[in-house]
């Protein structure tokens, strides 16, 4: 057991960094800064995109011969820690992150020739059709129809909470084939164009003022059914391959501390109300101080899951739990902030939010982004698969219950 | 990075295992915690003969020269079947105290005898007041004619009813919290003056609050410098804490399996109990606590190889999560348990016993946390 880090990766650091402060403009920066969502600006996103594609850089957890950087695991961390630490825009995950690999790992030759490049490069803009009005939690029972008429397939139905589809030129959807047979058993994966006649898209409007979410409605949709990814009825398979493929990927404790670290900033600048700082406040510095030993177990939890992965071992039943506890820490932390600025962190100010706005803020900047994000990250512990739903699937597979 | 196991600690943690699956059922466990002594004196014998009392002491005393996570990965072990033998007391808080102050001389008298298993000993520093903060120390040591003269009560004096030498800090200038001043005395506890008062704690351990009326001390029980023992007495805590801590994580996997056995085979309603979502999820909850509480032990053991502020904070982060998530799996496992659980006759009372002895020791969680904040360089 140790905590040595090998120089390569000392050195590899100091490239990713290198490569950072050359690439990322003050524009870039800004917008990450003032990002309020894990789905950041899309502009600025998609064009760091391009920067990072030009790099090979846009996909390092993809294999290397479609694209990927062929980084082991601490790498792929190092890099989100750097850019992090940099304050990149985060690259909007639908394309990357989410229909990439079910189309690596499910799709004909023919789809990847033709999707993974455009993925890659950003010249497609993906959204995910999975969640209904009627179907969340209980995702397998969903009813949009796909019925069979030669070549295609017919689709109607609604798509709901769909990030993004208002930007979309493409979409991913669960979609039902045959409801002869038990819910999981009739599914399958389609890729749609959000041009095709017979599909909108209306808007959510979120809590916190922006809209990010859409409901997409399909009538009568005519889809190819070349654009089927894996077997008809078999499209649980291709969405649970994506779970397979982010296992244990996502780490959360870096950007845990980044938010804490700004939540100890923002308490050195505000008053206590008695001629001292926040930061003299035991009281809020005490749960600060309880979070952030809540994190360090978190991130601890994490390096023994990179650890267990980068020497061929599974993380078990570890990696089952860093959604729940990462999402329900960045919640905490949220609302930390949003104490920490008190009253500044009322005033509705979205347009100031905007990269390159010229709006000035009402009062401290700091304060700026603390509302919008404790509203926005109400959803982490909802999406993908609420953390209730994390819990159960805990409860079956580690516990045996 | 890596967290696999050593050969050596593979090694030492099964041989552990393999000695409490065959001689520590809970049956036996209950009869040492009633008798006088209050552990096995045999077991005590073995721990020696297999080397374990000697993992962390240096080899020239006889000892192997293992780090404080090498006795974490033991206490671990020790805590998952609630080890009463005074392995923390007399090796962590003694044998090491003595290592880091003592002369040569005290070194190579007590040591080897402490690694062979013929000396108990016992750390007498805490204080009412205190509340886990080692320089509360009102007990005083004045110069005399002989050496020093010590009075004063220290409580909680672990394994302080069998020590055969105590380790005593003392101020010898300075006034209370003050971290200058302090010093450490090796004294007899049958020396005219000393007063042992032994009691069994709510755990079933053994310990003891102790008085010194005046007692005549020679120059050479004087143990280090004389007002300069705060920092070796700081490091000794510190890594007793983290075996301590890791006692827990070991108590607390124990205690979250049995309640998740126990909710799969009682029924009510005509199902298993852990059929029940809200019961499920608090199990879930107590899973993932110990968990975190291991990612922590880990973080500790391992920082602490790096010594200094960050070695000293992780120490503090890693009893704030030991507390926290000792509390709640410990009521949760009582909860689960119903009625039963309230009962003498099964082992979950015991391992919620323990439990919240361990938060009470060596600092409470609201002491590390702040200890944690005031270590912060980044506020």
């Amino acid at each position: 057991m140790d905590l040595s880090i090998k120089p390569a990766y000392v050195q590899f650091r100091e490239e990713v960094r290198d490569f950072l402060s050359r690439s990322l403009t003050d524009d870039l920066r800004a917008a990450g800064r003032l990002s309020t969502s894990v789905f950041h600006n899309k502009e600025r996103a998609m064009a760091w995109q391009k920067i990072l594609h030009k790099q090979g850089w846009a996909a390092p957890h993809w294999p290397e011969a479609y694209g990927g950087t062929g980084w082991d695991v601490v790498q792929r961390s190092i890099f989100s820690e750097e850019c992090l630490q940099a304050e990149a825009p985060q690259l909007i995950p639908m394309g990357l992150q989410m229909c990439g690999p079910c189309i690596i790992g499910c799709g004909t030759q023919q789809q990847k020739d033709y999707y993974l490049p455009r993925i890659l490069s950003g010249e497609d803009f993906w959204c995910q059709g999975y969640s209904e009005p009627n179907a969340g939690s209980d995702l397998a029972s969903l009813q949009t129809s796909a019925v069979s008429d030669g070549d295609d397939y017919i689709v109607n139905g609604t798509k709901i909470w769909t990030t993004y589809a208002h930007f979309a030129n493409r979409i991913f959807c669960l979609v039902r084939t045959n409801r002869d047979c038990k819910p999981q058993q009739g599914i399958s994966f389609l890729l749609m164009d959000m041009d095709a006649p017979g599909i909108t898209v209306e808007p959510i409007i979120g809590l916190d003022g922006v809209r990010e979410q859409n409901t997409v409605f399909f009538d009568n949709v005519r889809v190819p059914k070349s654009n089927r990814v894996g077997a008809e009825n078999d499209g649980w398979t291709v969405a649970k391959y994506l779970l397979m493929f982010e296992r244990g990927g996502q780490e959360y404790a870096p950007g845990l501390y980044h938010a804490l670290k700004q939540i100890k900033s923002i308490a050195k600048q505000e008053g206590d109300g008695q001629g001292g700082h926040l930061i003299n406040n035991s009281l809020f510095m005490a749960r600060v101080h309880q979070a952030e030993i809540e994190v360090a177990a978190l991130e601890f939890t994490e390096n023994r899951i990179k650890a267990a992965l980068g020497s061929g071992q599974s993380p078990g039943a570890l990696a089952s739990m860093t959604k729940i506890i990462g999402t329900e820490l960045s919640q905490t932390l949220t609302e930390l902030a949003i104490e920490a600025v008190g009253v500044s962190g009322l005033p509705l100010q979205l347009d100031a939010l905007e990269p390159g706005s010229d709006v000035a803020a009402i009062g401290p900047e700091y304060a700026l982004t603390a509302m919008p994000r404790y509203l926005n990250t109400r959803a982490t512990s909802i999406y993908g698969g609420s953390n209730e739903i994390q819990r159960g699937i805990i409860a079956k597979t580690v516990l045996g219950l | 990075m890596n967290f696999d196991l050593s050969e050596e600690q593979t090694m030492l943690v099964d041989s552990i295992n393999k000695f409490l699956l065959n001689n520590y059922d809970f049956e036996t466990r209950r009869q040492l915690a009633s008798s006088d002594l209050g552990y096995s004196a045999d077991n005590w014998k073995t721990f020696a003969e297999l080397g374990w009392l000697g993992v962390p002491i240096d080899e020239q005393y006889g000892g192997f020269g293992g780090s404080a996570l090498d006795v974490m990965l033991m206490m671990e072990a020790f805590g998952r079947a609630l080890v009463l033998e005074p392995y923390l007391a007399t090796v962590m808080l003694g044998g090491r105290l003595i290592e880091l102050l003592g002369s040569e001389s005290q070194k190579q008298s007590l040591l080897p005898a402490l690694v062979q298993g013929q000396l108990q000993l016992a750390l007498a520093y805490d204080e009412y007041g205190a509340r886990g903060n080692p320089a509360w120390v009102a007990t005083q040591a004045e110069k005399s004619a002989r050496g020093f003269r010590l009075s004063g009560e220290k409580v909680m004096v672990l394994n302080g009813h069998s020590a055969d030498q105590l380790l005593v800090t003392a101020r010898t200038s300075g006034t209370l919290a003050q971290s200058g001043g302090i010093s450490v005395f090796l004294v007899n506890p049958n020396q005219a003056g000393v007063d042992v008062i032994p009691y069994i704690t709510t755990d079933g351990s053994h310990a003891a609050n102790i008085r010194f009326n005046s007692v005549d001390l020679d120059r050479d029980s004087l143990m280090g410098e004389v007002g300069q023992s705060y920092s070796s007495l700081t490091t000794v805590l510190d890594q007793a804490t983290l075996g301590l801590g890791a006692e827990a994580v070991g108590a607390m996997e124990k205690l979250y399996k049995t309640t998740v056995e126990y909710c799969k085979t009682r029924k009510q309603f005509s199902v298993p109990i852990g059929s029940f979502q809200v019961l499920q999820h608090r199990m879930v909850e107590m899973f993932m606590r110990h968990e975190l509480t291991q990612s922590t032990m880990y973080m500790a053991g391992l920082r602490n190889l790096e010594g200094g502020n960050v070695a000293a904070r992780a120490v503090s982060a890693f009893k704030v999560q030991v507390g926290k998530a000792g509390r709640y799996i410990g009521q949760q496992a009582i909860q689960l348990h119903g009625g039963m659980g309230m009962t003498d006759e099964l082992d979950v009372g015991y391992y919620f016993k323990r439990l919240t002895a361990i938060d009470a020791l060596m600092g409470n969680t609201d002491y590390h946390l702040t200890r944690f904040g005031r270590l912060d360089t980044a506020s």
